[in-house]
């Protein structure tokens, strides 16, 4: 383990890396793709809350994404403000939240990620097929990014800040929560829940709660989406994009808070770089998914701990001498 | 009314599709306990398998008999080498067959473009029938009846046959159904095969009425998913109500509410996951 003092090092110099992103990408295209990192970042941590702490697997999280892009974005087009977009998108997001939660917590496991697929299959189906309040295929656009405080994101290091900003504060409610009575209380309704129904505790309730937070913070994602690209259309609801975000928190390694910022990170430039050479970026989402499940359930980075030790065990047993260093672990 | 009953027979037609689809795709799901993700894909995958043969001018029963037999051994093959791999981790399972729902769409598109196929019906079904004053066309008709011939041989298959108490036997409790002997894992394979033949078979009697497209496996999937979910995991007879309810209001809502067919599709699932969580025909909680 890393000492304390490490940690606090390591977390300075990730910050200032990050915060000056701007200055040593310079290009103002690739300062974009890390915009976009961050943005999908706080997607796969609002989900790695259900997937990670919660044990329940979402395939539908991509629709309440959709929900606040949509929202803000139909607001703005008939005339609303930024601010009553942004808040209307978050309640709207919320609600679907608590929608999805009623329904999908009737049940747990495979159950419970049919449930939400099928919630999201409907969301897509609403973005696509009903034209006249979605616009159908051709999406939403909106003409303007908001300016809070009056400061443009127009250009993209600005928006990189925002970007930047609101990540942070996604992190620091996620590790507020990590630490928590109630993230405990979730994750013991993962590995326990009985005990934690004989504690007297509602893991219902519990789920409920989680859904909505990770749904809070699926609506933020989903509005940076919308001021990023100045356009929403429904392939963001669609299950490809559900399987993108959970291949991040699953890539990253789950119920962790750095594994689904990796994770972000990895499918996000893995999308710009693989879709510079080849066309079928569906295809290597398929091939990474495969070989992560068969080979590293547990996600990119302790998944090539692992390997990676198992192959030295492997070679320090092929010489006798060493044979005592054998009994590592499994 | 003419419409209405074009739009009924429409519906029944497409209900006999959806029946071969789901069929296999609910015993899996009973036997296996795992939604398989990639059942569209097989459909899709049979379909241009088909539309090949016929392009190179096989008969139409031969091309989709031998694609429901290239997908029986492709099936069988990927439970063997990559889903037994996984035994016991139904989410893994799931995810698995996801990525590779993925791979597979993505070939397609690859090897047959994204143009749509649409084959002529079978010449000896491409006759209408007259009843009435309406014209009925008589692949649809058929369609029907194949859906009926399925299904009678499945039931007999799985009510009368001592392959079909094994799968019942597995379905029910597999732990107990291994220790008197039976070999569930065999089992597995041999349901997941079956699963997948019907499922190409349905993709290519399907493709007359609704050609085959890029995107026809996510198309097909959600269909097949509430077809399970409102008949009931493992039961055929639920698969078979649930295929004709949703082959109706797919077609009835697709000609009155273009708008929100999909939504309309999702709302009987919905009251019966609230309302019996169960499936109308399942036994015990799911």
């Amino acid at each position: 383990m890393m000492g304390a003092s490490a940690s606090r090092i390591a977390l300075g110099v990730a910050l200032l890396g990050l915060a000056t992103v701007p200055l040593w990408v310079g290009n103002s295209y690739y300062v974009d793709v890390a915009s976009q990192i961050l943005l999908f970042a706080v997607f796969a941590l609002a989900l790695n809350v259900l997937v990670g702490y919660g044990g329940l697997v979402s395939l539908g999280h991509a629709g309440l994404f959709a929900v606040s892009g949509y929202t803000a974005g139909l607001m703005l087009q008939a005339g609303f403000g930024h601010a009553a977009g942004a808040a209307g998108a978050v309640l709207a997001t919320l609600l679907a939240s608590a929608v999805f939660a009623v329904l999908a917590l009737r049940s747990t496991g495979i159950g419970f990620l049919m449930i939400t697929l099928a919630l999201g299959q409907i969301l897509w189906g609403i973005a696509y097929r009903w034209a006249d309040l979605t616009n159908g295929d051709n999406g939403v656009s909106i003409s303007t990014r908001p300016a809070p405080f009056g400061i443009s994101l127009a250009d993209a290091p600005s928006f990189y800040y925002a970007t930047l900003l609101v990540f942070l504060l996604a992190l620091a409610s996620m590790a507020a929560f990590e630490r928590s009575p109630f993230g405990a209380s979730l994750r013991g309704t993962r590995d326990q829940a009985r005990r934690m129904t004989a504690l007297g505790y509602n893991v219902w309730l519990v789920r409920f709660l989680a859904f909505l937070f990770s749904g809070f913070w699926c609506s933020i994602a989903g509005l940076l989406y919308l001021y990023n690209k100045e356009f929403i259309s429904p392939q963001v609801s669609a299950l490809q994009a559900s399987a993108e975000v959970l291949l991040m928190v699953i890539s990253g390694g789950t119920a962790t808070l750095l594994g689904p910022i990796a994770g972000a990170a990895i499918v996000v430039i893995m999308k710009y770089v693989v879709s510079a050479y080849v066309v079928r970026w569906n295809l290597v989402l398929g091939v990474i998914f495969v070989a992560i499940i068969s080979f590293m359930p547990e996600g990119l980075v302790p998944g090539s701990v692992r390997i990676w030790g198992f192959a030295r065990q492997r070679w320090l047993a092929r010489s006798p001498a060493r044979k005592h260093v054998r009994g590592a672990p499994p | 009314m003419t419409l209405w009953l074009t739009l009924a027979v429409n519906s029944i037609a497409f209900g006999g599709l959806l029946f071969l689809l789901s069929a296999g795709f609910s015993l899996i799901f009973g036997l296996m306990r795992i939604p398989n993700l990639m059942h569209g894909s097989f459909f899709m995958l049979g379909a241009y398998f088909g539309v090949t043969l016929l392009a190179v001018g096989a008969n139409f029963w031969v091309a989709a008999l031998l694609s429901a037999v290239a997908m029986a051994i492709i099936g069988g093959g990927l439970e063997r080498l990559l889903l037994r791999r996984l035994a016991g981790q139904e989410l893994a399972q799931v995810l698995l067959t996801l990525g590779l729902s993925f791979i597979v769409s993505d070939l397609c598109l690859m090897i047959w473009t994204g143009d749509p196929w649409q084959p002529l019906a079978p010449a000896e079904l491409r006759s209408v029938v007259r009843a009435g004053g309406m014209i009925f066309p008589l692949y649809r008709l058929a369609v029907v009846v194949m859906a009926v011939a399925v299904a009678a041989a499945l039931w007999f298959m799985v009510d009368w046959t001592r392959l079909g108490a094994m799968i019942r036997a597995g379905v029910d409790d597999a732990p107990i159904a291994r220790v008197v002997g039976i070999r569930v894992s065999r089992l597995f394979t041999l349901v997941f095969a079956l699963g997948a033949a019907l499922a190409a078979f349905a993709g290519v009697v399907g493709a007359p009425i609704l050609s085959v497209y890029p995107g026809l496996d996510a198309d097909m999937l959600p269909l097949a998913l509430i077809v399970v979910i409102l008949g009931g995991t493992g039961s055929l007879l639920g698969a078979l109500v649930g295929s004709f309810v949703i082959g109706f209001l797919y077609n009835f809502g697709q000609a009155r509410f273009p708008d929100l067919a999909y939504v309309i599709l999702f709302l009987p699932m919905l009251l019966v996951l609230v309302l019996r969580p169960q499936g109308l025909f399942g036994k015990g909680g799911a």
